[in-house]
C-alpha cells in the first residue's frame, strides 16, 4: 500500500456543512458534513443509491442543496451554478461519459480550455493574429496533458470511435485541461478491466502528486479505494456514516452492515476467528 | 357581447379542426417517437383521393372505403421504405425524413389527382342556427362532434384493447416493449394506419370547409403550434391546445387585427405558443424532460 | 499514388492547424480559386453564370448560415427565409435612405440587422429545446413575412409590394453585367466561407458543437449557454441576411417578401441535409446539388418522354423525386455529400491500393 507523506496535505479546500437535498419527497442527502483538504485524495463510497453522485452534483453546482452550505477556496455559498463552479476551479468527470461525440479527442480537450480563451468573435473569424496565437498557446498546454495521459496516438480520432477505457481517459484529460484545484471523478474506473484500472489509478495518483490537484472520487472497487485514498467518506441512504482513513473506515461496523447487511453472532464469530 | 360569443365559438370550432390534425401527429409521436411532419400532406392526400374517386363515379361509401385502404397502403409503404431503414438514426434524421416524405406525398397527390381545387360536399348544411341569440354554424358543430367521437374511440382503443396497450408500451420505451415480445414493426404499421385514418377524417372536414386544395397542407402546419402547446405526447393536449389556438386566433384577428392592418392569423398562433412555451417549456400536458449527466 | 501524405511532416502546431494541411489539397484549392476568379468570368456563358453560378453561390451562403445554426450548434430552425428577407429589406432601406454609404457596407448592415432579429428569436432557445424550438423560428418566419408585407415603410409605400433593387455601384464602377455580379457574389462568398471555417475551428465553433452534442455537460464544464446559443443565432442570421440581400440585388433585381417564404426555408434546410450538417464544404455541395437537380431532372424526363408529359405534372414529379432524394440520402449517407467526399478522398489516399 502506498504511504502518503502527510506534509503535502494543506488547509481545508472544500467543506460541506449540514447539506440536505430533497427531490420531491425523496431525501437524497441528509445533514451531510465533511471536509477535504488541499492535495488530499478523498474517496466517497457507499451502496448504490446512497447519494454519492448527488453529492458530487452539489459540489459543482448542478444541484442546489435545500439547506446547508458549501465552502470552496474560502468562499461560502449555498447555491452555485455549474458555470461558476467551473470558473472557480472545480472540474469533473461523469459516470456515463459526457464527451462530445461529434468532435475529435483534441477538440474535446480544447473545450476544457474554453473558460480561459478570450479572443472575441470577430478576431476568431479572421483567425490570423491574436486568435491564432491564443489557439496555439492553448494547444500547447493541451498537448502537455495529452502527453501526461499518453493519448497522443488518438488525438485526431473522433471520440465516438474510441473504446470505453480510452474515452474515460479523454474525459479525465478534458477535466485536467481546465487546470482545476479540485477534481471530481464519478466512478472513473467503472467498466474497466484490470490493466485499465491500474493505468487509471496510476494517472490519478500522478495527477495528485505531480499536478497537486485535490481529488474527490466516487468508487466501488475497495482495493482501489484502499490504495488511492487518504480519507474515505461513507454514505448510506443519504447520510454520512463514516469518515476517516481507509483502514479505520474498513473496520467500522456500520459500514460493514451497510454493505453486507447486519452481522449476526455467527458472522462476528467467523470474522473474529479469521 | 353576442358578437364576442359568436367569434369565440367560431374560433373554438375551428380549433377542433386543428386538433384533428394535431391528433394524427400526437399518435405517431407517442407510439414511435417520430415527429411526422408529413401529417398535413397526408390530410391533403386523403381528401384528394376521396374526392377524386367520387368524381370518377364511385358511390360515397365505396370511395370512403377505398381511400381508407389507400391510406393503409401508404402507411405500410412508409413503414417499410422510410422508417425501417432509419431505425437507429437520431430523431432529427427521422424528422428530416418526414420532411422529405411531405414533398413525396404532396407531389404524388397532385401528380396523380391534379392540382385543381375541388369542392367536397359532405351533406351537412352550413346554415347557422341560433343558440340563445348566438349564431352557431351547423357544420362546425358537426365537425366538433365528429372530432369528439373520434377522440373518445381512440381513448377507449388505447385504454382497453390489447393493441392499444401495446401502443402505450411502445410509446414509453421501445427496447422494453421489444423485450416483452411486442412486434415493433407491426405496431408502427398500425399507428401510421390509424394516423392515416385520422388524417382522412380531418381531410374530409377541412376539405368540405375550404375546398380540397394545396393550401390544406399549409393549414396543417398550424397544427404544429397546437401540438407544442398541448405537449407532444398528450392527446388531451392536442384537443385543448387546438381549442385554445383556434379561439385566441379568431379573437385576435377580430379584435386586435384591424389595429395592426389585418392578416395576423398567419403568425398569431405561433407567437402565442412561443410565449407560452417560455413559461412552460414542455407544453400544457407534456412530459418534462430530465437530462441526467 | 498522387494523394499521398507520406513525407509531409508537420513540425509546428501552426502547420497542423491549417485549413488544408496537405500540400495536394492546397494546390487543388488554389487552382479552383484561379478558375473561379479568372477563367469563369472570361469564358463562361451568360446562362451558366446567371442561371447557375450566381444562384449557387448565394444559396451556398444561406445554407452556410443555416448550417452554422442547425449543423454546428444543433438549434433547429425553419426561419431561414425570414432572416434572408430581413437582410434584403434592411439593405434596401439603407440604400434608399442613406445613399452615401458604400454598397458593401450596406450589405454588412443588412446582415447585422438580420443578426439582431436572429438573436431576438433565438432567445427562447435558452428555455425551449429540441424540436419545440421550431415554433420560435416558424414564428419568426411568419411574423417577418407579415411585417414586411403590411408595414408600408419597408416597401417605401409601393402599391404592389414589390420594389426594384437599386443599381449596385462599387467605387464608381457599376455592377451591371453578369460577370461583374458574379465576381461580387464570389468574393463575398469566399470571404464569408473563410470566416465561417475560421470560426468553426476556433473556440466558438467548439462551443457550438459542445452545445449540440451534450448541452448539459457543456454547461457543467463552463461553456456559457447564453452567449454560445445567441452567437450561433447571430452569426447564422448574419450569413442568411447577407445572402438575402445578395439574392435581391445580384440575382432577382427586386426586393420582395415572396422570395423568402417558408418554401425558401425548407429549400435551404434540404440543402443542409443533403450537403451534410456541420460542414462548410457540405453547404456548397448541398446548394450545388439542389440548384442543378431540377435542370438535370428536366433533361432526363424530356429525354424519356419527349413532349408527351401532361403540363403541371412536371413540377409534381420534381417534388416527388426531391422528397425521395432527401429520404434516400438520409438512409444511405446521413452525413450528406460532405461525408461522401471525405470517403472518396480517403479512398484516393490509398489508390491504387485497395486498403
Amino acid at each position: 500500500m502506498v504511504t502518503v507523506p502527510r506534509q503535502r496535505i494543506g488547509d481545508v479546500l472544500l467543506r460541506l456543512e449540514g447539506v440536505n437535498l430533497a427531490f420531491g419527497g425523496v431525501k437524497a442527502l441528509s445533514q451531510v458534513s465533511f471536509e477535504v483538504r488541499e492535495r488530499e485524495v478523498c474517496a466517497i463510497i457507499g451502496p448504490n443509491g446512497a447519494g454519492k453522485s448527488s453529492l458530487l452534483n452539489i459540489i459543482n453546482g448542478v444541484y442546489q442543496p435545500s439547506s446547508g452550505s458549501v465552502l470552496f477556496a474560502g468562499v461560502v455559498r449555498r447555491a452555485m451554478r455549474p458555470h461558476q463552479a467551473a470558473a472557480s476551479g472545480i472540474a469533473r468527470t461523469f459516470q456515463n461519459i459526457a464527451l462530445f461525440k461529434g468532435m475529435s479527442v483534441l477538440d474535446n480537450i480544447m473545450t476544457g480550455r474554453n473558460l480561459m480563451m478570450r479572443a472575441p468573435l470577430l478576431s476568431q473569424a479572421v483567425y490570423w493574429g491574436p486568435a491564432q496565437r491564443e489557439e496555439i498557446a492553448h494547444r500547447r498546454k493541451v498537448e502537455e496533458i495529452i502527453d501526461f495521459l499518453q493519448i497522443e496516438h488518438i488525438r485526431k480520432t473522433p471520440v465516438g470511435r474510441l473504446p470505453y477505457g480510452l474515452q474515460k481517459r479523454v474525459e479525465l484529460a478534458r477535466a485536467l485541461a481546465a487546470e482545476p484545484r479540485l477534481l471530481l471523478l464519478d466512478e472513473p474506473m467503472a467498466g474497466m478491466n484490470v490493466e485499465e484500472k491500474q493505468d487509471m489509478c496510476r494517472f490519478i495518483l500522478d495527477v495528485n502528486d505531480e499536478l497537486g490537484v485535490t481529488v474527490v472520487l466516487i468508487e466501488h472497487d475497495m482495493a482501489v479505494v484502499m490504495d488511492l485514498a487518504d480519507r474515505v467518506v461513507v454514505l448510506d441512504y443519504g447520510r454520512k456514516i463514516a469518515d476517516g482513513p481507509p483502514d479505520e473506515v474498513r473496520r467500522n461496523p456500520e459500514v460493514v452492515a451497510a454493505y453486507l447487511g447486519v452481522a449476526t453472532d455467527a458472522d462476528r464469530q467467523a470474522v473474529g476467528a479469521g | 357581447m353576442q358578437f364576442f360569443f359568436e367569434v369565440l365559438i367560431g374560433g373554438l370550432l375551428a380549433g377542433v379542426m386543428y386538433s384533428l390534425v394535431a391528433l394524427g401527429f400526437v399518435l405517431i409521436f407517442k407510439a414511435s417517437g417520430v415527429f411526422n411532419f408529413a401529417q398535413g400532406a397526408m390530410v391533403l392526400f386523403a381528401a384528394l383521393t376521396f374526392v377524386s374517386l367520387e368524381e370518377r363515379g364511385l358511390p360515397r361509401w365505396l370511395a370512403l372505403a377505398a381511400t381508407l385502404g389507400v391510406m393503409l397502403l401508404l402507411a405500410m409503404a412508409i413503414e417499410r421504405l422510410v422508417l425501417r431503414p432509419l431505425v437507429n438514426q437520431p430523431p432529427i434524421s427521422l424528422f428530416m425524413a418526414t420532411i422529405g416524405l411531405t414533398f413525396c406525398i404532396e407531389g404524388m397527390a397532385q401528380g396523380v389527382w391534379g392540382s385543381v381545387v375541388k369542392g367536397l360536399e359532405l351533406g351537412i348544411p352550413d346554415t347557422p342556427f341560433e343558440v340563445k341569440g348566438v349564431l352557431v354554424s351547423q357544420f362546425d358543430l358537426a365537425a366538433a362532434l365528429t372530432a369528439g367521437l373520434l377522440v373518445a374511440v381512440l381513448a377507449l382503443f388505447f385504454q382497453f384493447t390489447r393493441v392499444g396497450r401495446a401502443l402505450r408500451a411502445v410509446a414509453d420505451d421501445h427496447q422494453a416493449a421489444l423485450s416483452v415480445g411486442i412486434p415493433l414493426r407491426h405496431i408502427w404499421g398500425v399507428v401510421w394506419a390509424v394516423a392515416g385514418a385520422v388524417a382522412l377524417v380531418a381531410g374530409l372536414l377541412w376539405g368540405a370547409r375550404l375546398g380540397v386544395q394545396f393550401a390544406l397542407s399549409v393549414i396543417a402546419l398550424k397544427a404544429l403550434p397546437v401540438m407544442f402547446l398541448g405537449g407532444l405526447t398528450s392527446i388531451a393536449g392536442a384537443i385543448v391546445g387546438g381549442l385554445l389556438v383556434g379561439a385566441s386566433e379568431k379573437l385576435a384577428e377580430v379584435y386586435i387585427g384591424p389595429a395592426l392592418g389585418g392578416g395576423i392569423e398567419n403568425w398569431f398562433a405561433y407567437v402565442v405558443v412561443l410565449l407560452f412555451l417560455l413559461v412552460r417549456p414542455e407544453g400544457l400536458f407534456g412530459e418534462k424532460r430530465i437530462d441526467r449527466v | 499514388m498522387i494523394y499521398r501524405e507520406a513525407g509531409q511532416f508537420r513540425t509546428t502546431y501552426r502547420a497542423d492547424q491549417r485549413i488544408f494541411p496537405i500540400v495536394q489539397d492546397r494546390v487543388v484549392v488554389a487552382a479552383l480559386l484561379l478558375v473561379a476568379f479568372v477563367v469563369v468570368p472570361l469564358f463562361a456563358s451568360e446562362y451558366l453564370i446567371t442561371a447557375l453560378l450566381i444562384q449557387w453561390l448565394i444559396l451556398s451562403l444561406a445554407t452556410l448560415g443555416l448550417n452554422i445554426l442547425t449543423g454546428y450548434a444543433g438549434q433547429f430552425s425553419l426561419g431561414t427565409g425570414g432572416f434572408m428577407a430581413v437582410g434584403a429589406f434592411a439593405t434596401y432601406a439603407f440604400r434608399l435612405r442613406a445613399p452615401a454609404l458604400p454598397l458593401l457596407l450596406d450589405f454588412a448592415l443588412g446582415g447585422l440587422c438580420a443578426a439582431a432579429v436572429g438573436v431576438v428569436f433565438g432567445l427562447p432557445s435558452l428555455r425551449i429545446r429540441g424540436l419545440y424550438l421550431a415554433v420560435s423560428t416558424l414564428a419568426a418566419q411568419f411574423f417577418i413575412e407579415w411585417l414586411l408585407t403590411r408595414v408600408g415603410w419597408f416597401t417605401n409605400y409601393s402599391a404592389s409590394g414589390v420594389i426594384s433593387a437599386q443599381r449596385m455601384v462599387i467605387a464608381g464602377v457599376p455592377i451591371d453585367t453578369p460577370a461583374r455580379r458574379y465576381l461580387l457574389v464570389l468574393s463575398i462568398a469566399a470571404v464569408l466561407a473563410l470566416a465561417a471555417k475560421n470560426l468553426v475551428r476556433s473556440r466558438t465553433g467548439r462551443a457550438w458543437m459542445a452545445v449540440r452534442d451534450m448541452d448539459v455537460a457543456a454547461e457543467v464544464i463552463g461553456i456559457p449557454m447564453l452567449r454560445t446559443k445567441l452567437s450561433a443565432f447571430a452569426v447564422s442570421s448574419f450569413y442568411c441576411g447577407v445572402a438575402g440581400a445578395l439574392w435581391a440585388y445580384a440575382f432577382l433585381g427586386t426586393v420582395e417578401p415572396q422570395a423568402f417564404d417558408l418554401d425558401r426555408s425548407f429549400l435551404v434546410l434540404t440543402m443542409v441535409i443533403i450537403g451534410g450538417t456541420g460542414s462548410v464544404l457540405g453547404s456548397f455541395l448541398g446548394a450545388g446539388f439542389i440548384v442543378l437537380f431540377p435542370i438535370v431532372l428536366n433533361q432526363f424526363l424530356h429525354g424519356l418522354f419527349g413532349e408527351g408529359l401532361r403540363p403541371g405534372l412536371l413540377p409534381n414529379i420534381q417534388l416527388f423525386v426531391f422528397g425521395s432524394l432527401i429520404i434516400f440520402f438520409l438512409i444511405v449517407e446521413p452525413h450528406g455529400l460532405a461525408r461522401l467526399w471525405q470517403i472518396a478522398k480517403e479512398k484516393l489516399r490509398l489508390w491504387p491500393f485497395p486498403h
